[in-house]
């Protein structure tokens, strides 16, 4: 099977790797780029958890190949906190509201969170249940993850 | 797998039309990638159309309908004010499939071209009147939406045969079209069964309809007896109920985990009205 090799933008730096084409961008994100914070669920497109943003646009990675990316911008859950470590106050408001339990729907929640806020500031709750509907969650239920990021949202446009 | 990146319509149709072994076009993905991870398909040749030009356009029409480009997404056409009002429908329907991660990817045309009875915007594509333009390696020509969809998973694209844009008509003054669907949950679910109408009014009486039903026969269908139930009507409590009587008699579903005949064949009726209703109200300026 012959790889092709791709390049691409992950979190504003050039990346490159060699893809088998079956591989999907998760899988990419995950084996060739170290960046595991991407979680597979399902595989299948059903849970979100592999949430990323491709050129601004929400997706599920499991459900884009790795050489679909050749030339896109890609961000994920590693590029969410600042470089110097500090955290996106999604991420805080998760933690405060303890939205979270093992953590493993959470990278594609804030990401997911994070896109809505970029094209909604001010979501209604029902807003925020309906975007997120695609992101499943095994532990915490969904009440504190949806006030943690209408939280968020309002901090936001405080601090904006 | 070989993965192919064609530069035009006329380039993807050659490749396509060489291959020997098992052919998928790649658009938004969300059915082929799906496909590929149950091992249920694993083409020999995926290509994908995305950087054709053109493809990512939703353009007016000098006859003032719409072109909708093959890799346009969900999430895009939702995002397109104009078309929208033209052809709300269309946009509702489209945007009822997956989650906001699905509407990133999924187009128009996938949906379409995967063939499922269940398929949400088909049936809003049939009642609009929706066209697409073909190209295969007999050349070029265009076909009604209805026709696509042959049986479950199947359609009318011979080998090498591919969609290029699908065509919205001119939306016209005292136009309303709607689609609704049920399911058992209020997102991410398969509809049980979907209707679509189309109609268009002079003063309060409709002039035109087109109704089509999803889920409830092999394929996505008009059902153009409903639409006649309605036309020459203001919509009175007669017509609904004529509505709602044909639309039942035209459902031929099956039982599934997802529903029996019998229900499906009732809700049938409750959408057609109900949808019905909505596309009249919208064509009033009364909903939006
Ligand atoms: C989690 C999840 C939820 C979903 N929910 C729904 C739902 O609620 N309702 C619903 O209807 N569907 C749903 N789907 C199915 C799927 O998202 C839709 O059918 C979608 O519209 C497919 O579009 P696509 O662009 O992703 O197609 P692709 O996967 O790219 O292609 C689908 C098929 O169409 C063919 N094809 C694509 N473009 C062309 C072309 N230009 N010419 C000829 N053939 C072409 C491909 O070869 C392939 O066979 C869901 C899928 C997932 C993963
Ligand atoms: S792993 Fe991609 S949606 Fe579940
Ligand atoms: S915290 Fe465990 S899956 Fe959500």
């Amino acid at each position: 099977m012959s790889k092709i090799h791709v390049t691409a933008t992950v979190n504003g730096d050039s990346v490159e790797f060699l893809a088998d084409p079956r591989e999907t961008l998760l899988d990419a994100l995950r084996d060739h780029l170290g960046l595991i914070g991407s979680k597979e669920g399902c595989g299948t497109g059903d849970c979100g958890a592999c949430s990323v943003l491709l050129d601004g646009r929400l997706v599920s990675a499991c459900l884009v190949l790795g050489v679909e990316a050749e030339g896109h911008e890609i961000e994920t859950i590693e590029g969410m906190a600042g470089p110097d470590g500090t955290l996106h106050p999604l991420q805080r408001k998760f933690i405060e509201h303890a939205a979270l339990q093992c953590g493993f729907c959470t990278p594609g929640f804030l990401v997911a969170s994070k896109a809505l806020l970029a094209k909604t500031p001010d979501p209604t709750e029902e807003e925020v249940r309906y975007w997120l509907a695609g992101n499943l969650c095994r532990c915490t239920g969904y009440d504190k993850i949806i006030r943690a990021v209408m939280d968020a949202a309002a901090e936001m446009r405080g601090a904006a | 797998m070989h993965y192919h990146t064609p530069a035009s319509f006329e380039e993807a149709v050659r490749i396509a039309a060489s291959a020997g072994g098992v052919t998928r076009f790649l658009a938004g993905g969300t059915d082929v990638l799906v496909q590929l991870r149950a091992g249920a398909v694993t083409p020999d040749d995926l290509i994908d159309l995305k950087h054709i030009p053109g493809v990512h356009d939703i353009a007016a029409t000098p006859q003032g309908g719409w072109r909708i480009g093959v890799a346009v997404s969900g999430a895009e056409l939702g995002e397109h004010a104009a078309l929208k009002r033209d052809w709300p429908g269309v946009v509702e329907a489209m945007e009822l499939v997956g989650s906001t991660q699905v509407q990133g990817r999924a187009t128009l045309t996938g949906n379409l071209c995967n063939g499922s009875p269940a398929a949400d915007s088909v049936p809003a594509l049939v009642a609009a009147g929706a066209r697409v333009a073909v190209t295969g390696p007999q050349g070029s020509r265009e076909m009604a939406v209805e026709q696509v969809p042959t049986g479950p998973g199947k359609t009318a694209l011979g080998p090498g045969d591919l969609i290029t844009a699908i065509t919205l008509p001119p939306r016209g003054a005292g136009g309303g079209d709607a689609y609704q669907r049920f399911i058992p949950r209020t997102e991410m679910d398969i509809a049980v069964v979907g209707c679509a109408v189309n109609l268009t009014l002079e003063g309060d009486v409709i002039t035109q309809a087109r109704v089509a039903l999803g889920a409830v026969a092999p394929t996505v269908m008009l059902v153009p007896e409903a639409a006649e139930a309605i036309i020459s009507t203001t919509l009175d409590s007669d017509a609904l109920e004529a509505l709602v009587k044909v639309a039942r008699s035209a459902a031929r579903p099956i039982s599934d985990k997802r529903g029996t005949a019998e229900f499906r064949t009732d809700i049938a009726g409750v959408l057609a009205r109900r949808v019905a209703e909505l596309a009249y109200a919208r064509a009033k300026g009364r909903a939006k």
